[in-house]
């Protein structure tokens, strides 16, 4: 029995389990630099009264579970984190709860480390004086499951991070993203959920990030974006549910993605896409209850839209094969002249809006001809 | 004035297109909301019932109506009444009955599906609505002496409020889209009551985010306890500012 985590942990032999029972452990900087197990009995708490990092990882295969992380210190020149993963493999850190962290779990160098079913909640009220949940920096095949993160300012972070997988997490009103990609290659991420956080998700710079089955909901505000899709490229997103967002997907840059079987439900626009992306596809989608369903910035468009339900087509089906006979033109004419004029949404929903779009509708003449859906379904797709 | 207001109202109250009008309203609002399980869709298909039908309801019926009880005028003018009172009354018989039109058709079905906060601003629109435009359609009837005329100017009207506004307003941005325009907009929608309406609905209904700067600037201003005092008087301005030119023109009027 060792009154202190630390003396615990100085003591201990490589392999061994520390079992911490519950109390308050005041304690800064612990550092573990040898295989050992922390495990927590009826959630002790760790407190780093808001000045100091409480705990430090520097050896492979340590596991860290069911521990209370609180009051992490916080600086606005060094990134101090509640648990650090630092040049290690196979780290597990399970079950556990941060409360008021300035960065929660925060891994560099990191390889093959799992972070898993562990609540983390802060309370972050601007981009400047906070920090991110889940932080991953120059890491490789992480794990990331069925964690709760909010109020941090990043849900989750990658940067410079490949060959992992993001699933089953929870991130909703955090600051600014719910997740954020930068430079990150080849990861994919599955059902999550991001919901009412600052600007939704950004997915930037980066290449064959896969999107499976997540759901973006509530992002709503002028500069909000279900998921924001900026220089990425080869791509998949699946699955995935677009509700209630200000913008469901904001495509800037982005080239050879592939959409599919995605939901877009009650977003102001479901999609922009603007003129510098290329190459991507369309298909399969269904498109109920936006308020505008594709805003483009130019008149190339060099993506592709097949085969996608949308609520707002008016053709027929002579035939009866479930393929409307005439193509369905996704942007109307009031959502380009917003695009160039922001101020004419005073007008939105007028007689004379709507009057315009019905006649641009029979005969187009400054939307893009291209962009078009040749191939629209009369009835929406079950997935 | 009273017993005016009582027999003009339940002249209008039997009156088939009057009751008509209600039907209409009533199987419309219940049909919207049980199209769609999202009541928010309901309420954004009324704002146009509200902002376009009703206007040219109100508009068109009461010339029509005071032109048609011309004789009535003349003969209550000929009795020791003062023309103030009485035409007084017809504006308040008139905009009364339709009130209540507008209250049941539209105003019971939002009190069953929709009773918020937005539900409230649209029923309140679409009441104002019928207040301004039976107004106007008074001083369009003085004005003119021919029925045919009349009726014309009256159409006019809503289609300026409706459609040529808007079309010079959108004219407007484009050609000073350079400038910042946002607090001009405010001004240009305190001009139209039907542009005003539609923006104070809409903003409850938390378009705003859509709208980008625009957006964030309106519902700085409509959201606040100054905007909303504001666009309440601007509204009650265009409620009374053509009943009492009406009043004036009637009472100089050679019958």
């Amino acid at each position: 029995m060792y009154s202190l985590v630390k003396k615990a942990v100085q003591a201990a032999a490589v392999g061994d389990t520390i079992y911490i029972y519950p109390g308050v452990y005041k304690e800064q900087h612990i550092a573990i630099a040898k295989t050992i197990h922390l495990k927590g009995i009826g959630l002790p708490v760790l407190d780093g009264e808001k000045k100091y990092e409480i705990l430090t990882i520097r050896a492979n295969n340590v596991t860290v579970e069911g521990i209370c992380f609180r009051y992490s210190g916080r600086s606005s020149y060094m990134d101090i984190a509640a648990v650090r993963i630092a040049e290690s493999r196979n780290v597990v850190i399970r079950n556990n709860v941060f409360e008021y962290a300035f960065f929660g779990i925060y891994s560099q160098h990191a390889t093959a480390c799992v972070i898993e079913g562990n609540r983390l909640s802060s309370d972050a009220k601007d981009e400047i004086s906070s920090a991110n949940g889940i932080h991953c920096w120059k890491s490789d095949s992480m794990f990331i499951n069925g964690n709760t993160i909010t109020g941090h300012r990043d849900g989750i972070y990658f940067e410079f991070v490949t060959n992992s997988h993001i699933k089953n997490n929870y991130s909703y009103q955090n600051v600014r993203y719910g997740l954020h990609f930068m430079f990150s290659n080849s990861d994919t991420y599955t059902s999550n959920t991001f919901r009412n956080n600052g600007a939704g998700v950004a997915v930037m710079y980066s290449n064959h990030i896969n999107m499976y089955k997540n759901t973006f909901a509530d992002n709503w505000g002028s500069a909000a974006y279900g998921i924001l899709l900026k220089d990425i490229s080869d791509g998949t997103i699946e699955g995935n549910k677009f509700q209630n967002n200000s913008v469901g997907v904001m495509m800037e840059g982005s080239s050879r993605l592939q959409m599919q079987k995605n939901t877009f439900a009650q977003n102001g626009w479901a999609m922009k896409i603007q003129a510098n992306c290329m190459d991507n596809v369309i298909t399969q989608n269904n498109f109920t209850g936006n308020s505008f369903d594709v805003a483009t910035n130019g008149e190339l468009v060099l993506s592709r839209f097949e085969k996608n339900y949308w609520d707002k087509y008016e053709g027929y089906d002579l035939n009866r094969n479930g393929i409307g006979d005439v193509p369905y033109r996704p942007v109307s004419l009031y959502a380009m002249i917003t695009e160039r004029n922001p101020s004419s949404m005073m007008l939105y929903r007028s007689f004379i809006s709507s009057l315009i779009d019905k006649m641009e509708k029979v005969m187009p003449a400054l939307t893009p001809v291209e962009l078009k859906d040749d191939n629209p379904l009369m009835k929406p797709l079950k997935f | 004035m009273r017993t005016i207001v009582k027999y003009v109202m339940l002249d209008l109250l039997k009156n088939r297109i009057v009751m008509g009008y209600t039907l209409l309203l009533l199987v419309i609002s219940f049909g919207m909301f049980s199209i769609d399980a999202n009541s928010t869709k309901g309420v954004l298909s009324l704002m146009n019932i509200a902002l376009i039908f009703v206007p040219l309801i109100s508009i068109i019926f009461s010339t029509i109506y005071v032109y048609n009880s011309a004789e009535f005028i003349e003969l209550l003018v000929a009795q020791p009444l003062k023309r103030k009172a009485l035409w007084l009354s017809i504006y308040c018989g008139l905009a009364l009955s339709l009130s209540l039109a507008f209250l049941i058709g539209v105003g019971l079905p939002v009190l069953i599906y929709e009773s918020s906060a937005t539900g409230l601003v649209l029923v309140i629109s679409g009441l104002f609505q019928t207040l301004i435009f039976t107004g106007i359609a008074l001083l369009a009837s003085v004005k003119t002496r021919d029925k045919a005329r009349g009726i014309g100017v009256s159409i006019l009207t809503w289609f300026a409020f409706t459609l040529i506004y808007d079309a010079i307003v959108m004219l407007l941005l484009f050609q000073f889209s350079d400038y910042p325009l946002e607090k001009p907009m405010i001004a240009l929608t305190m001009l139209n009551p039907v542009d005003l309406s539609r923006i104070l609905i809409l903003l409850k209904l938390d378009i705003s985010a859509m709208m980008g700067y625009t957006g964030a600037v309106f519902s700085d201003f409509f959201g606040g306890k100054l905007g909303m005092l504001v666009s309440a008087i601007v509204l009650l301005l265009w409620a009374m500012v053509p009943v009492w030119f009406s009043v004036k023109q009637f009472q100089r009027k050679d019958l």
